[in-house]
């Protein structure tokens, strides 16, 4: 099987060989989901309008997202003999202009430049993996995301890939358990359950079809780590799988993917047939016997599909809801009730390295009892937003400040949410928290997928705990009663806090219900879904006690407890607060000082926007700070 | 209308576990499930009607009733959230003069909220058709409709 994996292998190496020693520059557009949003396919559409301009042949290839997202669009240059460097915030007018400056000119254009990728020096450009980006990053999950084409089988494999599966298929499923348990994998779809065991348990159940199924339905508000990988790698999900299907005894697999991530669907796609062409995937892979088809179900929007029981039943046709309990294994009674093996797709994914790399090299990485890296979804109120994949153990605060830049506009940080719905929100005094699934979930959060969004001072908590309960109360299948009814009665008191109507015990009542929901709910959606509102409890009771006494909320946020007006003394009427009110609420001369009646405001902010820094004269005011008109709803 | 959902049914065997993959393709094809739709799968998988539109109304990908000729998808994702998203929804529902979950009178536009289209460093997103546009402002909005508007 190897010496058949050899042959594709330099099959592959000869394919590319021509790309490599063509002598042209090569330009490389970052074109997932992020870089397309933010104009990429403009982008290279002017690179190859600029190239015909300047009468300059070179190789133009998309690769997926190389995770610093907050400087999309990416363009990479490689000139022959020359390292790669990496240009942020391209527009089609930049990207002209630097290629006519690089390409002709032999300017490098430092000023454009965010610094060199991989191997190589140029005066003036400095090295990506020196920069606090990522210098305390390590990339093993996203090796190839932002490297290879991902649309492009050859490009993988001349990066070692399928070689995992190839070095499986000479042993016993058995030795690859063992090799996966004493790597120390644990699941990376949030609870981190141990790999190795999951596999074991579904090898030794007895079944004449079992089934490997990959959860790619990553709901949770916030986190795109699954997507990156779906877009950026597809094939390692796809080898990582097979090594799977092989370990466990199963010749089927499915991929149960969000409809709304239509760009990894046509990817996958690509990579199952491209796969099956050299016989990587399908019948009596590279000649040894074993055989594994992959399917790819779209999943129809619907959160509580992330359970596994759930996502069982939606793959069945059924409506989505987990089976009630007592309900067995999926690893023993899954899919059409035959042994399943259900993983996230980060695990299977990171699977053929930990194979062909060994388990040592994996556990070198990470905490005692946390192995490799943890990727994350860095958002919110972040300067440096992106796919960031870091140790496990490594401090909240690295991640924030150093890896992340620290807060937007210099603003103070508040908070970090983590775990999505099932997750919390933690404090500035937890910063030092080494990161990994058991300290956070000490912490009261969850590492879950891997979403982190950072708040700032303007974030209220409150305002949160109400987004994720609307959120949990929009999704909860509707199957038990403490979900069903618990997170709507839990919504309804965040609702009257917000709107100022909160009454004392409303803190009492919120904790009392959040317990009860946490131990009567049968599936993993209400037994997380409290959380959000007991998390911002625990650290920021103070904020939740404004809202209810004072009647104040101290970010500014909640509409209800909040008041725009305009100082007299500082307003020049220059009337642009009054030409950009939609709601009309804003009256005065030229010249003369502005009035906003509080009886039409909607209090949407956009007269603080609009009214001119020099002048700063909208203020938002809340508490007592307002006036003694009947404000609010 | 037969004639196109007759054409959806000949693509599938009538297997149970073909439900949902063809209610999807359903409604790519008449655009929303609609009554006549939902009948022919239940007929063609040989189950109850009632139980087809028990799991179409399950999912939130299902329509049942037609949709504009551009689809927009404001996220409500965490990271949009706290950019605020939310009064770009109010800005989108003010310029097409519709509500959250409408169908503008000329069926050009339809808009709803979605959970999170998985762009969240370019929050706030808004996702028209397959395209997400990102790191939005409630001034950039018309701009960004009226390049879909003038598309016809």
């Amino acid at each position: 099987m190897l010496q058949k994996y050899e042959l594709i292998r330099k099959e592959a190496e000869e394919k590319l060989a021509p790309v490599k020693e063509s002598g042209k520059p090569l330009i490389i557009v970052g074109a997932a989901t992020c870089g397309r949003a933010t104009g990429a396919l403009d982008v290279l559409q002017a690179i190859k309008e600029k190239l015909k301009d300047i009468s300059i042949d070179a190789n133009i290839k998309q690769v997926g997202c190389i995770g610093m997202c907050y400087a999309e669009v990416l363009v990479d240059i490689v000139k022959p003999g020359k390292p790669r460097i990496c240009y942020g915030n391209m527009t089609p007018e930049k990207v002209g202009e630097l290629l006519h400056d690089y390409l002709l000119e032999d300017n490098p254009r430092p000023d454009l430049a965010l610094g060199i990728v991989g191997e190589g020096q140029l005066e003036g450009i400095p090295n990506l993996n020196d920069s606090p980006v990522f210098k305390s990053q390590q990339r093993v999950i996203l090796k190839n995301c932002g490297h290879i084409d991902p649309e492009n089988i050859d490009e993988y494999i001349a990066v070692d890939g399928y070689k995992g599966l190839a070095l499986c298929l000479e042993r016993k499923p058995e030795d690859i358990i063992r090799e996966v348990t004493s790597a120390g994998l644990r699941g990376r779809g949030g609870a981190g359950f141990p790999t190795g065991r999951k596999w074991e348990a579904c090898f030794k159940a007895k079944s004449d079809q079992k089934y490997v199924v990959c959860n790619a339905d990553e709901g949770d508000p916030g986190a795109f780590m699954d997507r990156s990988v779906l877009e950026g790698d597809p094939h390692a999900l796809l080898e990582g799988m097979a090594i799977a299907g092989y370990a466990t005894g199963s010749s089927k697999g499915y991929i149960y993917v969000r409809a709304e991530y239509p760009l990894a669907i046509a990817r996958l796609k690509t990579a199952i047939e491209q796969a099956k062409e050299k016989n990587l995937l399908g019948d009596n892979i590279l000649g040894s016997g074993f055989s594994f088809d992959l399917e790819i179900f779209q999943g129809a929007g619907a959160f509580v599909c992330g359970e596994s029981t759930a996502l069982v039943m939606s793959i069945e046709g059924n409506r989505g809801m987990p089976k009630p309990l007592p309900r067995p294994r999926t690893t023993e009674a899954g899919l059409w009730g035959k042994p399943t093996l259900l993983n996230n797709v980060k695990t299977f994914a990171v699977a053929p390295q930990v194979i062909h790399k060994g388990a040592k090299w994996f556990a070198s990485t990470g905490s005692e009892n946390c192995k490799g890296t943890a990727v994350f979804a860095l958002t919110g109120k972040i300067k440096r937003s992106g796919l960031v994949e870091v140790p496990m153990g490594i401090e909240l605060k690295k991640i924030i400040f150093e890896v992340g830049g620290g807060i937007l506009g210099d603003k103070k940080f508040k908070a970090v949410q983590t775990g999505g719905p099932s997750g919390g929100c933690l404090p500035e005094s937890k910063l030092n928290l080494p990161v990994d699934f058991d300290s956070l979930v000490k912490a009261g959060s969850i590492m879950g997928s891997g979403g982190m969004v950072v708040m700032d001072e303007t974030t209220c908590m409150v305002d949160v705990a109400r987004y994720f309960l609307n959120f949990t109360v929009d999704e909860s299948c509707g199957q038990c009663a403490p979900c069903r009814l618990g997170t709507q009665q839990m919504l309804a008191i965040l609702n009257d806090i917000c709107e100022r109507k909160g009454r004392e015990g409303d803190i009492e009542l919120l904790e009392e219900l959040g317990a009860s929901i946490i131990e009567g709910s049968i599936c993993g959606l209400g037994n997380t879904a409290p959380n959000p509102v007991l998390s911002t409890i625990k650290y920021f009771r103070e904020e939740y006690e404004a809202h209810i006494r004072d009647k104040s909320c101290p970010a500014l946020v909640c509409k209800s407890l909040i008041e725009y007006r305009i100082n007299p003394e500082k307003c020049q009427g220059c009337g642009r607060c009054r030409r950009s009110c939609p709601a009309e609420a804003i009256s005065g001369n030229r010249k003369e000082p502005h009035v906003i009646d509080p009886s039409r405001c909607t209090k949407c902010g956009i007269c603080l926007e609009t009214c001119p820094e020099r002048f700063s004269a909208v203020e938002c005011v809340t508490g007592k700070d307002r006036s003694n008109i009947k404000g609010g709803q | 209308m037969q004639e196109k959902i007759d054409k959806v049914l000949s693509a599938f065997n009538g297997d149970r576990s073909e439900l949902i993959p063809m209610l999807q393709a359903m409604q790519k094809e008449l655009g929303y499930l609609s009554e006549e739709g939902m009948q022919a799968i239940a007929k063609h998988i040989g189950m109850a009607e009632s139980q087809v539109y028990g799991v179409a109304t399950f999912y939130a990908q299902f329509y049942f009733a037609p949709r504009g000729k551009h689809e927009i998808k404001v996220c409500s994702g965490t990271a949009c959230h706290v950019k605020g998203g939310a009064r770009i929804l109010e800005t989108l529902e003010s310029q097409l003069k519709i509500k959250c979950g409408e169908t503008t009178a000329d069926r050009n536009f339809s808009l709803e909220k979605v959970a999170c289209v998985g762009s969240c460093a370019l929050a706030p997103v808004v996702m028209i058709d397959d395209n997400v546009h990102g790191r939005l402002e409630s001034k950039k909005v018309k701009g960004v409709l009226d390049k879909y508007a003038s598309e016809v």
